[in-house]
Formats: structure tokens, C-alpha cells, sequence
């Protein structure tokens, strides 16, 4: 489902933040990327949506060649993506359904299967009921949750989550990352970046470790 | 279709919202533009007024000849010849005196005083059209005429009328220029306006284009933004030619009056009226486009 092959990337000025990274990512599979900081975990998740792109390489998603993908063509590759940040990216001069209905926005639906959906995600991150709240009323683990549903509102076959659990306690972390573990388990891929390796390992599942640009360690359960 | 129908909707009432949310910025934005755009487009309407005056008067080649009070049908007679004989002269008419006074009756306001002449003052004359229109040959005919004997006045009728015509197209000139001097104003103040609200929205615009919005799709309530400022320009505008024509018809109808004509500067036409708002809003959509293809590159999600 997404290859990377040979995939460098040197930011203007800067030094190589990978460096000949190959790797392969199966449908249905949830990966761990960890790393200390500044490994590239960040930078190798970004190439994936074409947020970044490649220095030499390429980087292939769904047989699609994002490496040389036009830029008119990126919005569409995005919407089969989830994505989840690290500073979850949320409007907080917006209620939280109209967070949701950002990307349904521009997905075409009727406004009755909008809506519908924007519930249906909101339920399933546990946030029913708060439509009308504001995300800056939100616990930290709540709008962590709340970027997780804007991410899976149009129903990604990916989703892509850099350090979703950076800035919460254990428990909120762990509800978190219950919840890309419950996506995973109806078929969606999971691509999830931490150092928390505790985290990593009770859950038992492939990690990619990466250290100095390269892929140090990939490890199946 | 429906659903690009869809997404102009959703577009055109963001953009509502956001006019909305502009309040007095938004306000005086309108403002400007109206205000820039009602110079050319009274300036127009002042024009079309003036043109309409100068359109009831000949403007062909036309002198008019007045023989000397006492001159004989002979004489009369003898010039009608000379006049038919000149190869610069198209057609002549002869105006009796008679039918000059029965002309002069019909005008309005001026049947009691004709009434309480106790002669007629008016000779006889002729109407002479002049094969060539150019004023400096009516010039020289008229000259040439002026030394007949028999003749005591020549007027050149289309000389001032060719003459208001002439400033009433300067003027339209003046007025195009103007209208295009502005509406680069106008492009620029729609700019302006759209460049603060892309800055003011920067961080929606970049997670919308993470999570997969096109370019098209942030640039419309925009492109809608800036035409709904150009058409609130416009009737800004359409709304100041009215009120200051309504107030100059005060006066001029006054004056007019003066003249026994009940002339007044009419308001712009239907047709005039929609090319102002049309003009206005593809304007605010111009400046919107240019703006937003300028800053929205410059907004890439990181």
C-alpha cells in the first residue's frame, strides 16, 4: 500500500534527514515509527501526503507515485489520508462540528450525509455531544481526539498520525491510541510516529525504528 | 452539477459571512469603490443630458440667411438664384416672413408677446444646407454671403451645436479615462481587502489545504467576497448619481424654466445602471483573483 524506495530528503541548507530509506507498509497493518528526535520520523510521514517531497526516491501510495504527483493532484491524494498532528491543526474560531465539517466541505456529500458522518465520527472518538463546544474548551486528550475524527470523517483507508500522544498523560495517551488501534482492526492503516516505547511495545505490533536518517530497526511482532 | 452547484452555494454564503464579519471595514470598503465609481458614472449621466440637449438641435451644415428689413421680393428673388447657382450649396429653403412670425407663435411662452406686436419684426430668410460640413468652409460661405446687399445677418446654425457635440464627446472621452483610471482604484482597494482576509484566515486556509482542500476550493468564497464588495460598490454608486442628480435637477429645473424648457438630467438608464453593477463586480472579482493567486502560494501547509 505505501513503498518508499530509496528515499532521501535534504531540507535547503540543511543536512540529510533521510537517507536511502526503503520500506514497505501492507493494507490493514498498524506501524509504529519511533526514533529520538530529529531521526526523521516527522519528515518521512510528511512524504507520504506530499507535505514534503523527496530529494531523490520515490514514494509510492495506493500505486500512486507521490514523488511526481502534479500539485493539482496532492488535495485528492490528501483525501484518502488521514491526517493527525502533533498540534492537532484545529480552527479554534470554530465549534467543534464545524472543525468535522471542514473535509466533508469539500467531499461532495449531501449535507444530510455530512452531518451524519460528522455524528458518527464524533461518537466513535467519544466526543458526542460536544458538537457546539469549543476546541479550546477541550481537554489537551480530547482535541487530540478531535483531530482523530476531522482525520477519519471521510473515511481515509490511511491514517497518518505524527506523535498524537506528545503532549498528553498516560491515560489520556492511551485512550488516544485506542482509538487508532480500533481503526485498525476495521482495515485501516495505521502509521503512527512515537518515542514512547513503553506505548509501543504493550501494543505489540510492527515498529520501524529510525536513527540518523536510516531505517535502524524494523521489527514485526 | 449538483454538487459543483453545491459547493457556489456554500461559497457564496461563506462569503456573505464573511462581508458580514467585516462590519465598518467592510463598510467603508464599499464606500470607496462607490464613491470612485459614481464620478465616471455621473459624470456619464451629466454627459448623456447635455448630449440629449445638443441632440435637439441640427447639427447639419446649415446657415441661416436674413435679408434687410424692406427688401424687395427682387432682391429675395435674386439671391434665391445666386444661392441655387453655388455648387457648395446642397438645398435652399425661403422662409417668408409670415411663416417665421407663425414659427415663432407656436414656441411656447411666446404667443402673447408675438400677439401684442403691432407689426412684424422678422425678415424674410433663407435655410441654406451646405453640401460640405466642414466649419471652415461654413465659415467662408457665411463670410461670402455676409457681403450680399440685400442680406443683413448670416448665422451658421451647426457651428455651436458641431461645437457641443464635439465638447460632449471630450467629455465621454474624459469620463472612459476616468472610468479606467479608477477602476485600477477599484482593483487595488479589492485586493487590499482580500490580501488582509487570506492573512486573517492563514491558518484555515493551511489546514485546509492538509486536509486535502484544492486550491479552487479556498479561492471561491474569496473570488465571491470581492464581487459582492464590487456590486455593493456599484450600488453605492448607482445610489450617489441618484441623489446628486436628484439635487442639480433642483436647479436646473429652475433654470431651465427660464427658457420656457422643462429639461432635466434624466437617471442613468436600466441598461446603463446594470453595466455600472456589472462592471463593479467583475472588477471586485479581478482584484479578488489577482490577490488570491498572489497570496494563496504563498500559504503552504508545513
Amino acid at each position: 500500500m505505501i513503498s518508499f524506495s530509496a528515499v532521501s530528503k535534504r531540507y535547503p541548507g540543511g543536512q540529510d534527514v533521510l537517507k536511502g530509506v526503503s520500506l514497505s507498509i501492507d493494507a490493514g497493518e498498524l506501524v509504529f515509527i519511533t526514533g529520538h528526535s530529529g531521526a526523521g520520523k516527522s519528515t518521512l510521514l510528511k512524504l507520504i501526503p506530499a507535505i514534503e517531497r523527496p530529494s531523490t526516491g520515490s514514494v509510492i501510495v495506493n500505486g500512486q507515485n507521490v514523488s511526481a504527483l502534479r500539485p493539482a493532484a496532492i488535495p485528492f491524494l490528501r483525501r484518502n489520508l488521514g491526517l493527525v498532528f502533533q498540534d492537532q491543526k484545529l480552527l479554534y474560531d470554530r465549534s467543534v462540528y464545524e472543525n468535522l465539517m471542514l473535509p466533508l466541505s469539500f467531499s461532495n456529500l449531501a449535507p444530510r450525509e455530512a452531518a451524519r458522518r460528522a455524528r458518527a465520527a464524533l461518537d466513535k472518538v467519544g466526543l458526542l455531544g460536544r458538537e457546539k463546544a469549543n476546541p479550546i474548551q477541550l481537554s489537551g486528550g480530547e482535541q487530540q481526539r478531535l483531530a482523530i475524527a476531522r482525520a477519519v470523517v471521510n473515511r481515509p483507508a490511511v491514517l497518518i498520525a505524527d506523535e498524537p500522544t506528545a503532549n498528553l498523560d498516560a491515560e489520556a495517551a492511551r485512550r488516544v491510541l485506542e482509538i487508532f488501534v480500533a481503526f485498525n482492526q476495521v482495515g485501516v492503516t495505521v502509521l503512527l510516529a512515537t518515542h514512547d516505547l513503553a506505548l509501543v511495545t504493550h501494543y505489540g505490533r510492527r515498529v520501524l525504528r529510525l536513527a540518523s536518517g536510516h531505517v535502524a530497526e524494523d521489527s514485526a511482532p | 452539477m449538483r454538487s459543483w452547484l453545491r459547493q457556489h452555494r456554500r461559497a457564496l454564503i461563506a462569503a456573505i459571512g464573511k462581508l458580514a464579519a467585516q462590519k465598518a471595514s467592510g463598510v467603508v470598503s464599499a464606500l470607496v469603490i462607490g464613491v470612485a465609481l459614481s464620478l465616471p458614472a455621473g459624470g456619464y449621466a451629466l454627459l448623456e443630458g447635455l448630449s440629449s440637449l445638443a441632440s435637439g438641435v441640427a447639427l447639419e451644415p446649415q446657415i441661416s440667411v436674413y435679408l434687410k428689413p424692406g427688401s424687395t421680393k427682387d432682391d429675395a428673388h435674386a439671391l434665391a438664384a445666386r444661392l441655387k447657382a453655388d455648387a457648395r450649396i446642397g438645398r435652399v429653403r425661403f422662409v417668408p416672413r409670415d411663416e417665421a412670425l407663425k414659427e415663432l407663435k407656436a414656441t411656447e411662452g411666446l404667443a402673447d408677446v408675438v400677439d401684442a406686436l403691432d407689426h412684424n419684426p422678422l425678415p424674410d430668410a433663407f435655410v441654406v444646407l451646405a453640401r460640405d460640413s466642414s466649419p471652415v468652409t461654413l465659415a467662408a460661405l457665411a463670410a461670402e454671403l455676409r457681403r450680399v446687399p440685400s442680406v443683413a445677418h448670416v448665422q451658421a446654425d451647426a457651428v455651436w451645436a458641431r461645437r457641443l457635440a464635439s465638447l460632449a464627446r471630450l467629455g465621454r472621452l474624459a469620463v472612459l479615462l476616468l472610468a479606467a483610471l479608477l477602476a485600477f482604484g477599484l482593483v487595488a482597494v479589492t485586493f487590499n481587502t482580500i490580501r488582509l482576509q487570506i492573512l486573517t484566515q492563514r491558518d484555515e486556509i493551511e489546514v485546509s489545504k492538509l486536509i486535502g482542500a484544492t486550491d479552487a476550493f479556498i479561492r471561491r468564497p474569496f473570488l465571491y467576497l470581492g464581487l459582492l464588495q464590487g456590486l455593493a460598490g456599484g450600488a453605492l454608486a448607482l445610489g450617489i448619481v441618484w441623489l446628486g442628480l436628484y439635487l442639480l435637477n433642483g436647479e436646473v429645473r429652475t433654470l431651465a424654466q427660464t427658457y420656457g424648457s422643462s429639461f432635466r438630467f434624466d437617471f442613468l438608464a436600466r441598461g446603463d445602471s446594470s453595466a455600472v453593477l456589472l462592471f463593479a463586480g467583475a472588477l471586485g472579482w479581478l482584484g479578488a483573483s489577482l490577490s488570491v493567486s498572489r497570496y494563496l502560494l504563498e500559504i503552504q501547509p508545513k
